[in-house]
């Protein structure tokens, strides 16, 4: 072990899934980092630099891993969209000669490119045990943020970076990044709308329904364990509540229309649109699927609730005012305030996770599109314009990407963007349409 | 002169269902906004009125003409759908002459049951279409309830704007989509 010299070696004895963890250095006290905003619109691009690994023992097959470790961390790092990586051949570093810790780096080597940020690391490969020293600096304040040494087998490989570039992401903006979710969504690739589910990047997609009939609105639990849809197998749409692990399922038998169901954040609860024959209204269940109580009650259509992050409130779509629009409720009080009062098709909210914004899509002389709004109503921002129809936003679980759905290239598919509305790109690709993307929480690694 | 004759008997014989196919919508169309009642009574009365002294030809013609009728209702029952404006679950007045020939035809043939479908245009989204949809195919149901169709007859579902007729993406695909369609159980 390289770094067992050291004095202030901490083992933390930390084994998630088999990934094993050890910080090189206590980290610098949480009081005196500043945390960066990517919420922010006037934020520019983050330079970066991740330059080629140090082989440490050093034998062929970590060789062989040193770009594409660092090829890697790139390539995760700037799906983002908050970074921009500075090319290597601009480096004046080789981490053979100079070394990987601070004591051995020439950050005035880094600032003269302009890194605001630097990535270095050290593979070892043992068999097939693989060990990775990954730090993170800041060139221009000469500081540590991060060092670990994480430890696993070769086929560990890209869980341990997710789990590094996700405490990179929360070392910088303060929230652990996105790359231990995924994404839920709906594609008729089979021929039928069905439920699949993909990695934060748009691959590994695997199919979860089979129902060979029309089955959307996907949600996930808190915990991941569960997923929730509504499908017309039976007939009239009814909704699911899927165990994710065992694939089991239990179906709501309510008459009347059921729709977009929704898990509470915080409670083994999920709400849902259902009309029992009245009108439709969104109602409380357990994670059994029985009610627990009516939440709106007004005339009209109710429908599409989000919750807040804290779970004491949520957002829906209401069209009590003669056109369908973004309102709160607060479900302790029974409050209601209407959020939106521009446009007049107002749908598809998604509360923000760090609580402060809504995202949802307007429709406005035919076309549809993505708006973020704060939660009192203000500070309506656009985030697509002349693209077609771009609908149903759904907030990564750090706050910093925003999927949707897009019919701009012809067929409808799913999309992502910065929480600012940058950096708009295809993330799946696949036969048929695909809508409804929902973003889940963040997993273990 | 003869065959000139049979041409214009036959010309009569098409042209005279037709005449009294005008006329009975033109009646309709009057009527719509107004009583439903008393067209359902005098179908369901009518015929079993003095069965014993013969047949004038005026009563000849008048139940042809409802035998016609009801033929058309039938024929058009589930191939007639009732239309809707964009985001509105309310019945414009073709809508109610629609619905009052429907459950005309529910009354005359009470062995019937129906599901109406209620569906939407592209343009919205998703789930409020959902929602949308099931307020179209419950406007219709309470229509035809409220003239007289028993409640357990009629049975409701949504597709909001899964199902469309038309693919097209222009306003008159749209407003084909806009529907609540009957199907007969």
């Amino acid at each position: 072990m390289i770094f067992t010299h050291r004095k202030l070696f901490i083992n933390l004895a930390v084994c998630i899934l088999c990934i094993g963890v050890s910080a090189i250095f206590p980290l610098a006290a949480a009081a005196d980092i500043k945390f960066f905003d990517l919420t922010n619109p006037s934020l520019r691009k983050m330079p970066l630099a991740i330059p080629v690994l140090k082989a440490m023992t050093p034998v062929e097959a970590e060789r062989e891993r040193t770009a594409l470790v660092a090829d890697e961390v790139s390539k995760m790092l700037n799906f983002t969209g908050y970074f921009k990586i500075l090319e290597r051949k601009s480096y004046l570093y080789d981490a053979h000669k100079s070394g990987i810790t601070e004591k051995e780096l020439n950050f005035g080597n880094w600032t003269v490119i302009g890194a605001e940020f630097l990535i270095t690391g050290g593979v070892q490969v043992v068999g097939n045990k693989l060990t990775l020293d990954l730090l993170l600096f800041d060139p221009f304040k000469q500081k540590r943020l991060i060092g670990k040494r994480y430890h696993g087998q070769i086929a560990d490989q890209n869980r341990i970076l997710r789990r590094f570039c996700s405490e990179v992401m929360e070392a910088i903006t303060g929230w652990p990044g996105m790359f231990g979710s995924r994404l839920a969504f709906v594609s008729t690739a089979s021929g039928h709308k069905e439920i699949y589910t993909c990695d934060y990047d748009g691959t590994n997609i695997k199919q979860i329904t089979k129902k060979k009939n029309i089955t959307t609105f996907p949600s996930w639990s808190a915990d991941g364990r569960y997923m929730a849809y509504t499908s017309f197998v039976n007939g009239p749409s009814q909704i699911f509540l899927r165990e994710m692990k065992g694939g089991s399922e239990t179906n709501l038998t309510f008459e009347g229309v059921q729709i977009e169901p929704a898990w509470h954040p915080k409670r083994f609860e999920i709400s849902a649109t259902m009309s029992m024959g009245e009108d439709q209204e969104i109602y409380m269940l357990t994670g059994g699927g029985k009610i627990i109580k009516k939440l709106t009650n007004s005339r009209g259509i109710d429908v599409s609730a989000s919750w807040s992050p804290n779970g004491k409130q949520f957002a829906y779509v209401s069209n009590r005012s003669g056109s369908p629009q973004i309102y709160i409720m607060d479900v302790a009080s029974g409050r209601t305030n209407r959020v939106t009062y521009e446009g007049k098709y107002n749908t598809q909210p998604s509360w923000a996770p760090k609580g402060d914004k809504i995202a949802y899509s307007s429709m406005e002389g035919g076309e549809i599109d993505i708006f973020v709004i704060s939660v009192q109503g203000k500070k309506t921002i656009q985030l697509t314009r002349n693209s077609a129809d771009n609908e149903a936003p759904s907030w990564s679980p750090d706050g910093s990407l925003i999927a949707f759905s897009s019919n701009r290239e012809g067929r409808s598919r799913i999309y992502v963007m910065t929480a600012y509305g940058t950096d708009q790109r295809r993330l799946v690709t696949m036969d048929g349409d695909q809508t409804q993307p929902k973003w889940s929480p963040n997993f273990p690694h | 002169m003869r065959k000139n004759f049979w041409v214009f008997f036959a010309m009569m014989m098409m042209i005279l269902p037709a005449m009294i196919f005008t006329v009975s919508c033109a009646k309709k169309a009057v009527e719509a906004d107004s009583e439903f009642e008393e067209p359902i009574e005098e179908i369901a009365e009518e015929p079993v009125e003095e069965p014993e002294t013969g047949i004038s030809d005026e009563e000849l013609m008048a139940q042809q003409r409802r035998e016609d009728e009801l033929r058309r209702k039938e024929m058009e029952f589930s191939s007639e759908d009732v239309y809707f404006e964009f985001d509105s679950s309310t019945l414009q007045s073709s809508a109610q002459r629609i619905l009052t020939d429907k459950a005309d035809y529910m009354i005359a043939k009470p062995e019937i049951g129906v599901t109406i479908e209620g569906h939407c245009d592209e343009r919205g989204t998703e789930a409020y279409n959902m929602a949308l949809g099931e307020r179209r195919a419950d406007s219709a149901k309470s229509f035809i309830v409220n003239m007289g169709v028993d409640d357990s007859r009629v049975n409701i579902i949504s597709y909001g704007e899964e199902k469309p007729m038309d693919t097209g993406g222009d306003e008159e695909a749209w407003a084909k989509n806009r529907r609540a369609h009957f199907e007969v159980e």
